[in-house]
C-alpha cells in the first residue's frame, strides 16, 4: 500500500466530493418537504388519507433503491410518449433523475420516521393545548411538529447518514459523484486500495460533520429538559459560595 | 487462546501474501466480463459464452491445459487477477502500455476497431467512413481526419465504457470539446443512445455491429473513421500475472497454433460473422 497516492488522490476526489454533498443535502431537504405533510397525513384519524401515505412508503421502503433509480432512469428512457412529453428535459439529465429518486425514497423514510415521532408526542401535551383553545394549525405547529420533530432526532440524523452513503448509487447513472470519480482513479492507477481508502475518508468526515451537526441541533432542541444547566448553576452557586467566604477571609 | 494466535496470523498471511500461481495440473480460472456480447455475455443458464470463451476453450485444449470460465466485472477484474483470484483474463481486453506495467499479455487474439457511432437524427454529414486512422502514425492526413471529427462532435455528449481504451482516447483527444458519460455495461450505454440522452458512443466494431442491426440500432449509425493503434494497442490479447511466464509461453504457442490451423479465423466468422484475427 502506498500512503503517499492516498494524499495524492484526495484533491482529484474533489469534484465528486461536491457532487456528493449537493445531492445528499438537495435530496434530504427536498425529502424533509416532502415528508412533514406525509407525516402528518399518516397520524391523521382519516384511514383514507393514512392508508394511501402508507402504499407510498411502502413502495418506496419495500424496494432497492438501485432498483428505483434504474426504473426512473432507463425505465423512463424506455418510453416514446415519456420522451415526448415535456418532462423529458428533466428526466434526460441522469442528476434530475437520481435527485428524483433520492428525494422520493427518503421522503419515504422521514415520513415514517416523523410518524414515529409525532405518535410518540404525549397525549397530555396534544389535550393541555386542546384546553388553552388552540386551533388545530397551532396545535400543529407549536406542540406537534416541533415535540415530534425532537423525538424523531436521533432516527432522523442516521437517516441523513444513509442518504449520503446512498448516494454513491448515482454512479450507476453516469454521475461521477464521489465513488464514480473514486472508480475512474482506479481504472487509471489500478490501486483500489489506496483510492478507495481516500473515498472511504472523505465520506467518514461527512458523516463526522452530519454527526456533529445533529448532536448540535439535538442539545439545542432539549435545553429544557437538560440538568447540564442545574449543575452548573450549583457550581457557579459553590463558586460564589467560595468566593465570599474568601472575601470575608481578607476582610478583617 | 494464545495457542491459536500462531495460525490465524499464518492463515491471514497466507491469504494476505498469497500469490497464486497458475500450475500445472490446476484448473486455470479465466475470468471474463460476460456483458460484451459478441465478446463475452451470459447464456439464459448464467453460463458465460461468446468469442472470448471459444477461443479460450480452443487455446486450453491446444495447450493442454485444464480451464474454467467465471465472470467477473470489468473494473474490477484487472486487481481481481492481481490478488489470485483469478489466472486470466479473456475479455476482449486491448493490450495497452497502461495495462502492461501492472499485468502482462499473451500475443494478440484478436484485432480491434473502434468506430463512433451517432444518433441519426444528429443528421452529421458522411465523414471518412472508409479511411482509417493509426494514431500510431504521424501522419498529417490522419490528423485532419481526427479534427474534422472533433469539430464535427463539439458541444455534443459523447458516451463510453467506463475504464476503456475508449474512455482513454475520447478523454485525451476530445476532452476539451465534449461532454463526456461514462457508463459501467455498454448495453447501458446503447439504452441511452436509443433514448437520446447522449449523442454518440465510441466502442468497438464487433460490439457496435450486434447493435446496429438489432430494432433499436435503427436509431443510430456508424460514423467517420476506423480508429486503432496509439492509446488502442496491438490489439485484444490474454490478460496475465507478470509471475505466469511459463503459462504465457503456452498460450501463445497455442494461439500461433490455432491462428495456423485456421480456427481462430472460423471462431471470428461464427461471432462476428467477420474477420478481425488476421492482419
Amino acid at each position: 500500500m502506498n500512503l503517499h497516492l492516498i494524499v495524492e488522490v484526495l484533491p482529484l476526489l474533489l469534484e465528486g466530493m461536491l457532487l456528493t454533498a449537493q445531492l445528499t443535502a438537495a435530496s434530504v431537504a427536498i425529502g424533509l418537504l416532502i415528508a412533514v405533510p406525509l407525516a402528518l397525513l399518516r397520524t391523521s384519524p382519516s384511514s383514507v388519507l393514512s392508508y394511501a401515505v402508507l402504499l407510498y412508503t411502502f413502495v418506496f421502503r419495500g424496494t432497492p433503491l438501485l432498483v428505483q433509480l434504474f426504473l426512473i432512469y432507463y425505465g423512463a428512457g424506455q418510453l416514446e410518449w415519456i420522451r415526448s412529453s415535456a418532462a423529458w428535459s428533466i428526466l434526460r439529465e441522469p442528476y434530475w433523475c437520481a435527485l428524483i429518486t433520492f428525494s422520493l425514497n427518503n421522503g419515504a423514510y422521514t415520513t415514517e420516521i416523523l410518524r414515529g415521532g409525532i405518535r410518540a408526542v404525549p397525549s397530555g401535551e396534544i389535550e393541555a393545548a386542546k384546553a388553552l383553545g388552540m386551533s388545530y394549525a397551532l396545535r400543529i405547529r407549536r406542540i406537534v411538529l416541533p415535540a415530534g420533530f425532537r423525538l424523531a432526532l436521533p432516527a432522523y440524523a442516521n437517516e441523513v447518514v444513509l442518504m449520503l452513503k446512498a448516494s454513491s448509487l448515482a454512479s450507476t447513472i453516469t454521475l461521477m459523484e464521489l465513488t464514480g470519480t473514486a472508480r475512474k482513479i482506479v481504472a487509471q492507477t489500478f490501486s483500489p486500495y489506496e483510492v478507495f481508502i481516500a473515498a472511504a475518508l472523505i465520506y467518514l468526515g461527512f458523516t463526522f460533520l452530519i454527526v456533529c451537526l445533529f448532536g448540535r441541533l439535538e442539545r439545542h432542541m432539549t435545553k429544557h429538559q437538560q440538568r447540564a444547566g442545574l449543575k452548573n448553576n450549583s457550581r457557579s452557586r459553590i463558586r460564589a459560595a467560595a468566593k465570599i467566604s474568601a472575601s470575608q477571609k481578607v476582610a478583617p | 487462546m494464545n495457542r491459536f494466535k500462531l495460525p490465524l496470523s499464518l492463515l491471514l498471511a497466507a491469504l494476505i501474501f498469497g500469490q497464486a500461481s497458475a500450475q500445472d495440473g490446476k484448473t486455470i480460472r479465466i475470468a471474463t466480463e460476460g456483458a460484451f456480447p459478441p465478446w463475452n455475455s451470459v447464456d439464459t443458464s448464467g453460463k458465460p459464452v461468446g468469442f472470448d470463451i471459444d477461443v479460450g476453450t480452443a487455446l486450453c485444449e491446444r495447450a493442454k491445459l485444464k480451464c474454467e470460465f467465471a465472470t467477473q466485472a470489468w473494473d474490477g477484474i484487472i486487481p481481481a487477477l492481481n490478488v489470485g483470484k483469478f489466472d486470466a483474463i479473456m475479455a476482449g481486453m486491448s493490450i495497452t502500455e497502461k495495462r502492461k506495467q501492472v499485468i502482462s499479455f499473451s500475443k494478440p487474439y484478436a484485432l480491434t476497431s473502434n468506430y463512433f457511432v451517432v444518433r441519426k437524427s444528429l443528421g452529421l454529414a458522411e465523414l471518412a467512413s472508409h479511411l482509417k486512422v493509426n494514431l500510431s502514425s504521424e501522419a498529417e492526413e490522419e490528423r485532419g481526419i481526427l479534427q474534422a471529427l472533433k469539430d464535427d462532435l463539439k458541444g455534443k455528449i459523447i458516451g463510453v465504457q467506463g475504464s476503456t481504451n475508449a474512455e482513454a482516447f475520447v478523454r485525451e483527444y476530445f476532452g476539451d470539446a465534449v461532454e463526456i458519460r461514462t457508463y459501467d455495461k455498454q448495453d447501458n450505454l446503447n439504452l441511452d443512445l436509443v433514448a437520446g440522452r447522449i449523442d454518440a458512443g465510441l466502442a468497438d466494431y464487433s460490439v457496435w455491429k450486434a447493435f446496429l442491426e438489432s430494432k433499436d440500432g435503427a436509431v443510430a449509425a456508424l460514423y467517420g473513421p476506423r480508429i486503432s493503434g496509439g492509446l488502442f494497442g496491438p490489439g485484444v490479447g490474454i490478460g496475465l500475472r507478470k509471475q505466469d511466464k511459463e503459462l504465457a509461453e503456452r498460450f501463445n504457442g497455442a494461439i500461433e497454433a490455432i491462428e495456423a490451423d485456421g480456427s481462430l479465423k472460423a471462431i471470428s466468422l461464427k461471432w462476428f460473422g467477420a474477420d478481425l484475427v488476421s492482419n
